[in-house]
């Protein structure tokens, strides 16, 4: 038990998980093609056309793993983030840093899609629904913590302060999601869905889940990638970068 | 107890030294939430209608307005590091500021949204919950705010960042303050808004000077 | 499979523009991210190889 909890905190260190992240990366590559390819398959040869929406539903086999993504990456930037608090460990820090770009891309991307979806369904590139308007938040929450650390030139003051952000925005995005719905019901009774539930098939469930396996091994190799050039960034005068890079 | 009390009386004192900053908030939220209905038209329906929004995003942005001060001043003074090196705790202490500067810029807004309240043509309960609505949420702005203010400080670009951190955050409760007024006019009744106000408040009473702490700490290492 | 030809494939009913938007920006942007990522990866390694080559002509300089 001992033992594993030292590995634990050996790859903690940048030095052993720079060549660690470096082996970890085209395996995480590898998948993402994989799944990415048999996503795009069922999304666009799989799936049957939808009886109200016609070939638009498309679209949300990129839509929602975007969407799924940017929460994710934001609870595990600030897991990161709480880690590197509590336990002080440097690679931790670098993580939340690396992955949120990568998060804010996703939320892009959600809110991208979002509309493309929204002009021929509801009408009108932007609806105030209540998800489209947390993603948005969400998505300015994601710049906020990317700004907050770009201003700061200290890492290690930069890691900290980013990891409190990171945890103030966690508690808070609960709240936000509940007030805009609330705020939503209120001001429309209008029902805009953005899923009809009961009418998605397997096929179409099946194509969402693999389309977000690929989104997640996508943004794995890609948050590895930009750690690794962080370490090496940050570490730059440490005698063991010198000897990893020759 | 005693050391945050002098905290409040200190910081109060400090500004009444300096009324220009105080009052450069106040006039902010009176010069935007009159500006509005230049820009709308004079409509009473319509005014009535947008209300509740228009002042609600002047009040956030007129306390925005304070918020680097908040700790800047003190933080070069050196002031600042003897509040973390003193044996009260600093939480208290910035318990003290954040409530110093919830009555400077915070408070004024309350009482003065009344009167701008009548440019809108709300009636007297509208204008009563607005009051209460605010009284709610201006220290939520200020406790909030103050988390912001705290990771800002000293960084370059500190009052455009401190803006993009923070009003994100301010959305709850903008939604709900504005709400309450909205809920009432329309005869919905504001106690659903109210008191999930209260309920955010008392959450951000117990939570913010402590993550505030923990990012002034963070600042001064 | 729903496509008798190529030309109704990429049509997509009549969602072209909706559906090829939202996939062709995910690809644009899913291929931009990892290009930059790893541009910055290999620009900070190109500059402490330069150090490093650097440092060792420095090394030589001083010893003859």
């Amino acid at each position: 038990m001992r033992q594993s909890i030292i590995q634990w905190f050996k790859f903690g260190s940048p030095q052993s998980f720079y060549p660690l992240a470096g082996r970890m990366i085209p395996w995480f590559w590898a998948a993402a093609i994989a799944f990415g390819i048999a996503g795009l398959w069922i999304s666009f040869f799989v799936a049957p056309t939808d009886a109200q929406q016609g070939e638009g539903y498309r679209i949300i086999f990129v839509h929602v793993p975007a969407s799924w993504m940017s929460m994710f990456l934001y609870l595990i930037m600030a897991f990161w983030a709480g880690l590197g608090l509590a336990l002080n460990t440097r690679v931790s820090g670098m993580m939340a840093q690396a992955i949120a770009p990568t998060g804010a891309l996703m939320a892009l991307l959600s809110l991208w899609t979002g509309a493309l979806w929204g002009k021929p369904m509801w009408g009108a590139w932007w609806v105030w629904d209540a998800r489209l308007t947390s993603e948005l938040i969400l998505f300015f929450l994601y710049l906020g913590f990317m700004a907050l650390q770009a201003a700061i030139d200290d890492p290690r003051r930069a890691d900290k302060a980013g990891a409190i952000l990171a945890l103030v925005g966690v508690v808070n995005i609960p709240i936000i999601y509940f007030s805009v719905k609330w705020w939503n019901t209120l001001h429309q009774g209008s029902t805009i869905n953005m899923n009809k539930a009961p009418s998605m098939a397997h096929t179409m469930l099946w194509g969402m889940l693999l389309m977000a396996l690929c989104f997640w091994m996508y943004s794995i190799a890609v948050a590895l990638t930009r750690v690794r050039a962080i370490i090496l960034e940050r570490e730059r005068h440490t005698e063991w970068v010198k000897h990893a890079v020759a | 107890m005693n050391s945050f009390l002098a905290t409040v009386r200190r910081d109060l004192l400090l500004a009444m030294r300096r009324k220009s900053e105080v009052l450069t908030a106040v006039f902010f939220f009176v010069i935007v939430t009159s500006l509005f209905p230049l820009g709308i038209g004079p409509e009473p329906a319509l005014l009535r209608k947008i209300a509740p929004g228009i002042l609600w995003v002047a009040a956030l942005l007129a306390t925005l307005l304070g918020l680097p001060r908040l700790f800047a001043a003190d933080h070069v003074d050196g002031t600042l590091e003897q509040m973390a090196l003193s044996p009260s705790p600093l939480g208290l202490l910035v318990a003290g500021k954040i409530l110093a500067h919830w009555l400077l810029c915070g408070l004024p807004l309350v009482l003065l949204a009344p009167v701008l309240g009548v440019q809108f043509d709300l009636d007297a309960s509208a204008l009563g919950i607005l009051m209460l609505a605010l009284l709610l949420g201006t220290p939520l702005l200020s406790l909030i705010g103050a988390i912001g203010a705290a990771l800002t400080l000293g960084v370059r670009g500190g009052g455009v960042l401190l803006a993009l951190l923070v009003l994100p955050l301010y959305i709850p409760a903008l939604i709900f303050g504005a709400g309450a007024v909205e809920a009432h006019i329309a005869g919905l009744g504001a106690g659903g808004h109210l008191s999930l106000l209260a309920a955010m408040l008392a959450l951000a009473v117990f939570f913010a000077p402590w993550a505030t702490t923990a990012a002034l700490r963070v600042a001064l290492e | 499979m729903q496509w008798h030809s190529i030309d109704e494939f990429f049509a997509m009913g009549g969602y072209a523009f909706y559906v090829w938007g939202s996939f062709g920006a995910c690809a644009l942007l899913m291929f931009a991210e990892p290009f930059l990522a790893k541009r910055r990866l290999s620009e900070v390694r190109q500059s402490l190889i330069r150090e490093r080559l650097a440092d060792e002509l420095e090394l030589q300089q001083k010893n003859s």
